[in-house]
Parts: C-alpha cells; sequence; structure tokens
C-alpha cells in the first residue's frame, strides 16, 4: 500500500515536474562571433530539435556577472562558456556547481586537459600568427620574424594585454616552447619578454575584440597578426586567402561551466552532456577550426577538416599549451605590469 | 533672496505702523514662510530621496569597499596573533604554519578559500596556487614542525617571507592599500610607505593621460563649437533649426554606432585616407586609427554638442546691439568681437568647458575601441579590475581617484571660475 502510495506519488509529481520542466528554458552564454554560430549549428539547433529551449546570451568574458549572480543567489545563467583560468579561479572561489562525469561524458574520451573538477572542456583554440596569403611576398618562417620588421617591413596586430604577447615575445627571442613558463616565471624572464616587446612596440596595432584581428590582415592595416585560429577560418569560409604560421601557436580549451546555484543544474548537465557526443563535436569543428575535447569526434572527420584545428600532428607538433597555473597565479601582475609597459 | 527677504519686511513694519501686535503678526508671517519653505521642499522630495538611492549610496559604497579588507581577517583569525609576534624577515616560526593550516579546516566552504587565495594573490603573486594548495590538501596530521615540512615539501615558497608579510600586513578589515595603490604606492614589510617597483608604477601615468586627452578634446571642441554656436545663433530661425538638427542627430544616435562608422572611415584604406590620396595630399595612407589621433577625432565628434548646446543658449541672449555700438565707436570688428561679444559669453564657454572636459575623463568605450595600449583612460582600468580581473576593491579605489580627481578639479573651476556658472 504505501509503496503503491509512493509510486503514485512519484508519478504524480513527475507529471507535475515533467512539463514545467521541458517549459524552462536553458540560457546557455557564448563568447558571440564565428564561435557563437558554429555552437548554434553544432549545439543549439539540433538539441532544439529534440524539444528543448535554449536562449543563447552573449558575453565577453566578464566574470563579475556571474560572481554577482552567485553572491546575490539570483542565478540567470544555466551554462557559461570560460576561458581556462577563470575556469580555474571560478572552481577556486566556488563560483561553479562541481560537475558529475557519470551525467556529462567518459572521462577516457575527454583530453586530458579537458577534465577539470568543476568545468569541462568544450574544444582545443590556439592563439597563432598569421597573414594575407595575397598580400604579404614572404611568407614568415618564425616567430622572430614576427618582431622583426626589417625583414618584413609592416604593423604587427597583437592582442591589447600580457597575456600570449609575453609567450611569443619569449619564443621570438630564441626560448624553446617547452621552456617559456619557466622562463616567463623568473623577474629576469619576464623583464626579458618586456624588453624584446618593447622593440616591436611602435610598430604594434592593438586589437580588442577577436574578430578585429582578420579584419586588420584584410583592410591591409597590418602585414602580420596574432590571432585566434577559428577567426582566420570564418574569414577564408568567406572568400579571404589568410594564412596561419602554426608553430609557436598557444592552445588551450574553452570549457562549460555551471554557475553555483542554478535552479535548473539537470537541464545544464544535459545539455553539456549532448555537446560533448562525438557526434555534435565532429559538427562544431566542421563549422569552425577548433579541435574537438571528445577525441571519439576525430574520426568522423575527413582530411581537410583535420588539417586546419590546431590537434592535427602537423600543426599541434611545435605548439605551446597555455598555462593556466602560471596565468592563475601571475596575470593580474603581468597585466599591471603591461599595463605600466604602454606609458613608457 | 536679498530681494525677496527686504519685501518681506515690508508688510511686517507696515503691520507695526497699524499698532497691531507686531511679535504675532511676524510669527504668523513666519510660520507661513516656513510652511510654503516646507511645500517647495516636499516638491523637491523626490528628486532627493532618487539622488541619495542611485548616486550617494553607491558612491559610499563604492568609497567603503575601496579600503574594506575582509578577506584575510576573517579567514585566518587564529593565524593572524601568531603572526603578530613575528619579525617579518625570515620565514615565521611553526606556530604559524599550524595555525594557518587550522584555519583554513574551519573554512565553511570553498569560496571563503577562493576568497583568501584571490586576496593574498593581488599581494603576493603565486600565492593563489598556494593557498588553493594546501586548502585541497587538508587535513594535515601531526605537530607544527610536521605540518611546516609538509608545506614546504609540496611548494618551497612557503618558506619564503613575501607571502607570510601578505597576511601579517592584511590582518586589519580596513587597508590603505587599494588607494595607495591607486597612486602607485604601497606599504613595506614593516608597514611604512613607499612607492611601487618602476615596472608596478602605472596609475599615476594613466591618470595624467586620462586628463591629458580630455584637455585636448575639450581644446579642440571649444574651437570647434564656438564658431559654430555663432553661427547658429545669428542665423534667423529656419536655417537654424535645421542646422541643430545636424548637431542633434548625431548626439541622439548611439555611441558604438558612431565609434563603428568611424572605423570604416578612418582605416588605412577608408574613405578620408582614399579621398587624401586621390587628391594627392599624401602617398602613404595615414595611421588615423587605434591611436591617439583616432580616439581623439572620435571623442571630439562625441563630445561636440555638449559644447555648442551651453555656447549656443547663451549666445542667444547676447543682444547684437553691443558688438555694433564698440563698432560704431570705432573699435575693429575683430577687436569689438573679442573685446565685446567673448566676454559676454564666457557663462557659456566655462558650462560647456566643464561639462565636455567632466564627461571626457570618464570615457571608456571610445579610447578601448579606437585606443592603442598607451591611449587607454582611467576608466578602462576600472571596467578591467571589475569585469576582468575581479579585483573589486582596486577598481573602487580607481573609481575613488577619479571621482576626487573630478571634484578636486571642480572646486578649483569654482574658485577661480565666474560665481555664476555652475553646474551644481
Amino acid at each position: 500500500m504505501k509503496t503503491k502510495s509512493l509510486i503514485a506519488c512519484a508519478a504524480l509529481s513527475a507529471c507535475i515536474a515533467l512539463p514545467s520542466f521541458a517549459e524552462q528554458p536553458l540560457t546557455v552564454v557564448n563568447f558571440g562571433g564565428a564561435n557563437a554560430n558554429a555552437q548554434k549549428k553544432a549545439f543549439y539547433e539540433p538539441y532544439q530539435k529534440a524539444g528543448n529551449q535554449i536562449i543563447a546570451v552573449e558575453y565577453n568574458g566578464e566574470q563579475a556577472k556571474v560572481k554577482a549572480m552567485v553572491e546575490t543567489r539570483k542565478i540567470t545563467w544555466d551554462v557559461v562558456e570560460v576561458e581556462s583560468p577563470d575556469a580555474a579561479r571560478g572552481c577556486d572561489e566556488g563560483l561553479f556547481e562541481k560537475l558529475d562525469y557519470s551525467k556529462v561524458a567518459n572521462k577516457a574520451d575527454l583530453l586530458p586537459a579537458a577534465v577539470t573538477d568543476c568545468a569541462v572542456g568544450i574544444f582545443v583554440w590556439s592563439t597563432v600568427m598569421a597573414y594575407n596569403g595575397d598580400k604579404l611576398k614572404t611568407a614568415p618562417t618564425s616567430w622572430a620574424d614576427f618582431f622583426d620588421t626589417k625583414k618584413i617591413p609592416g604593423k604587427r596586430g597583437m592582442r591589447k594585454g600580457a597575456r600570449y604577447n609575453l609567450e611569443f615575445a619569449l619564443l621570438a627571442d630564441g626560448v624553446k616552447p617547452a621552456d617559456v613558463y619557466k622562463v616567463l616565471a623568473t623577474k629576469e624572464g619576464a623583464d626579458r619578454a618586456f624588453k624584446k616587446l618593447g622593440e616591436l612596440k611602435p610598430s604594434i596595432q592593438w586589437w580588442e575584440a577577436g574578430a578585429q584581428a582578420p579584419q586588420f590582415l584584410v583592410a591591409g592595416d597590418v602585414v602580420l597578426t596574432t590571432v585566434y585560429n577559428g577567426r582566420i577560418d570564418a574569414a577564408n569560409r568567406e572568400g579571404r586567402n589568410l594564412k596561419i604560421y602554426w608553430p609557436g601557436g598557444i592552445y588551450d580549451l574553452d570549457y562549460w561551466a555551471i554557475p553555483r546555484g542554478t535552479p535548473n543544474k539537470d537541464a545544464a548537465l544535459k545539455f553539456i552532456a549532448f555537446t560533448l557526443k562525438p557526434e555534435q563535436q565532429a559538427a562544431y569543428a566542421q563549422n569552425i577550426a577548433y579541435g574537438p575535447a571528445n577525441s571519439k569526434a576525430l574520426a568522423k572527420l575527413d582530411k581537410k577538416v583535420l588539417d586546419d584545428l590546431p590537434t592535427s600532428p602537423t600543426n599541434a607538433k611545435e605548439a605551446l599549451q597555455f598555462s593556466v597555473a602560471f596565468w592563475a597565479d601571475q596575470g593580474e601582475s603581468l597585466e599591471k605590469r603591461f599595463a605600466s609597459w604602454a606609458t613608457q | 533672496m536679498h530681494a525677496a527677504a527686504s519685501a518681506l519686511a515690508l508688510p511686517v513694519s507696515a503691520a507695526g505702523l497699524d499698532g497691531n501686535d507686531p511679535a504675532a503678526l511676524r510669527k504668523a508671517l513666519a510660520r507661513a514662510q516656513l510652511r510654503r519653505k516646507w511645500r517647495a521642499f516636499s516638491l523637491t522630495l523626490p528628486l532627493l530621496v532618487f539622488l541619495v538611492f542611485t548616486l550617494l549610496v553607491p558612491i559610499a559604497a563604492l568609497l567603503m569597499r575601496a579600503v574594506e579588507n575582509p578577506e584575510v581577517a576573517s579567514a585566518l583569525p587564529a593565524t593572524i596573533p601568531v603572526l603578530k609576534k613575528w619579525d617579518r624577515s625570515a620565514a615565521p616560526p611553526p606556530a604559524a604554519y599550524a595555525a594557518l593550516v587550522g584555519d583554513l579546516a574551519r573554512l565553511p566552504d570553498i569560496s571563503d578559500a577562493g576568497a583568501l587565495a584571490r586576496r593574498l594573490n593581488a599581494e603576493v603573486p603565486g600565492a593563489r596556487s598556494m593557498v588553493m594548495g594546501a586548502y585541497r590538501g587538508l587535513p594535515f596530521e601531526g605537530d607544527a614542525e610536521a605540518i611546516k615540512q609538509r608545506l614546504l615539501d609540496a611548494d618551497p615558497r612557503w618558506g619564503e617571507a613575501p607571502f607570510w608579510r601578505a597576511i601579517a600586513k592584511n590582518g586589519a578589515r580596513w587597508t590603505p592599500d587599494y588607494l595607495l595603490a591607486s597612486v602607485d604606492l604601497r606599504r613595506d614589510a614593516l608597514g611604512d610607505v613607499e612607492r611601487m617597483p618602476e615596472e608596478q608604477r602605472a596609475f599615476g601615468a594613466i591618470l595624467l593621460r586620462t586628463f591629458y586627452i580630455s584637455a585636448v578634446v575639450t581644446a579642440i571642441c571649444l574651437l570647434l563649437g564656438y564658431p559654430l554656436a555663432w553661427w547658429l545663433a545669428t542665423l534667423p530661425p529656419r536655417p537654424a533649426n535645421v542646422l541643430m538638427i545636424l548637431v542633434l542627430v548625431p548626439f541622439w544616435t548611439s555611441i558604438l554606432v558612431r565609434v563603428a562608422a568611424w572605423i570604416v572611415l578612418l582605416q588605412s584604406e577608408g574613405l578620408v585616407n582614399r579621398g587624401l590620396m586621390g587628391l594627392g595630399v599624401i602617398h602613404e595612407p595615414l595611421a588615423l586609427l587605434f591611436n591617439r589621433t583616432g580616439v581623439v577625432i572620435a571623442m571630439v565628434h562625441i563630445l561636440l554638442p555638449f559644447m555648442i548646446l551651453p555656447l549656443y543658449s547663451v549666445m542667444k541672449s547676447v543682444p547684437g546691439t553691443y558688438v555694433r555700438a564698440a563698432v560704431s565707436l570705432g573699435s575693429s570688428p575683430l577687436a569689438a568681437f573679442f573685446r565685446v561679444y567673448v566676454p559676454q559669453t564666457y557663462p557659456g564657454i566655462g558650462a560647456g568647458v566643464l561639462l565636455v572636459f567632466i564627461l571626457a575623463i570618464g570615457y571608456y568605450v571610445t579610447p578601448a575601441l579606437l585606443g592603442g595600449a598607451d591611449d587607454q583612460m582611467l576608466s578602462y582600468y576600472i571596467a578591467r579590475y571589475t569585469n576582468v580581473v575581479v579585483n573589486w576593491g582596486m577598481a573602487c579605489a580607481l573609481g575613488a581617484l577619479l571621482l576626487a580627481a573630478t571634484l578636486l578639479l571642480y572646486s578649483v573651476y569654482r574658485r577661480f571660475g565666474k560665481a555664476e556658472l555652475s553646474l551644481g
């Protein structure tokens, strides 16, 4: 009798809960631009076709919003795309839910770097050097060329900030990719990187948003630029002939994280699990040249797509893995130093 | 005010002449006055309440945040007294390590450890991973010596003094550190104020840059706006209205749209460069974008209406007869303009300059999109510390610095400017 009423009770509550569950749309926050378009095609639209509701929101990576939401306990974002240092910091500071991997994906299928306590990797992207194949006659052959305005005259595009630029400066100064973070962690290494960057300073045109870098190349404002590789891919899909120099590229992952205390935690996990399926991961890589976090997706991609991914063996050969631990520790101080350096 | 008072005094003395009780009458009059004052005050009450809640309370909260320092004091209550006895030179005694581990173990939530790690990392880069590593390594067994050894094995930096100094220094719930940092100062190991090391000095130069860009923008706005406002004021109403709309339409357009338009116009293959090259004025495209030039051009464009409108309203009220009188008395037209007309427009110049300058020093979107790394103004860094770094204490201290600079400037202006030109 008791079990019967319990079952009835459960069935009843399920009936009540389910429709309201389906009606509650899931708010997914991404970085916008070409990446958002690829996510729309590979993740949101198929997920919506399966009868779920999604509201896609764009942001620029400001963790202040997540922090404010969690602190005031008014969480309106259910799944947020975050960069690796923010994923690590947010986990330390209790901004994100701990992930239950049994509900997300098989850990063994994912790249090792994709598996963290509070955030799971979505894709691998890389900050690389790029140039306009239609305009530049002599292609760069090293990072030293990027800093050599005599060999390749013209302006250089760089991201406004210290991150990535210091690594590239050390590479150009002859540091091996494997030693970059070891050198940068010392006072002398940081001095060396800023000095090298200082040599190029008069020729640097700074970009703020990722979409600006390919625009600079197309408009002819710069001859070489640092850029997120997916942006180059997106521009080439529109008929441009932009080329990437892969060695020394700094690759990293973007992660899904769930703000702590969201009422839609289960639906959020379900959505994340959906995006990590090999089919969805492959569809994403076909729409933008970012490498899948689920290695099972690679088998579903043809050679042409694979060749453009930062994870392809030739492209990844001399690449540098972004050090989350280094930037989470040193980021604030190095960015301040960058501001100071810029005033000199 | 003075005129009103003497007008009020009249009926009182008149009443006194009538032989009635002057004191009672005066009292009744005072009561009526008071009632009227209260009625006037109650009309402004909604605005006052609004200002208190939207301006004064947030500013007070901002100033509080700039000196608030609760993270270390609330997370490490047992460690701080132990460190009081420490001489702050070499590594502290093992008891400090044990107290720290005990404090970490008592933290109710990982977010408290995270807040502590963030606070200490802002002082000593690397402290974040040390604190979080220790927190994740809990629980620690054994006596103080064993705990110290285990921490040192995990990370040799536990044996260095700077990390412990940061804890000892931040034991109080209030700190001048953020405010000091906003003017490139800091406290040394023993708490004495000293200058930041050279590579960490930035905000003084950024504040100067903010004022410099704002001053240049204000000057150009005045040079461009004054003749235009004068022309508008002297035109007949119909053409003046049409031109006024031309001034106002960009004013009503979103700043982002105008910034994007400037990017299209000024880029190296944009309209301006192509036009100049087509005319043969230049042979290489000028660098007009993503540098100081681009920032100034766009800011002048955006702020120009704030200069023109106050100038125009003042010029409209200046009668043309004075200049004509001066000329008819033998002055040259130019001298008459500068010595008779311009002084009459000082209130408009003052209001326009103040308005443009104060708006300009808070600019953030335009320099962020059109400027290089060395064209960013103070607000850019406030936004950075708020959104990206999420160091709200530092953001609030920079906000306080900007506020103080603005108020100082305004008071200087009030002191030396003409008394009747006031925005406050």
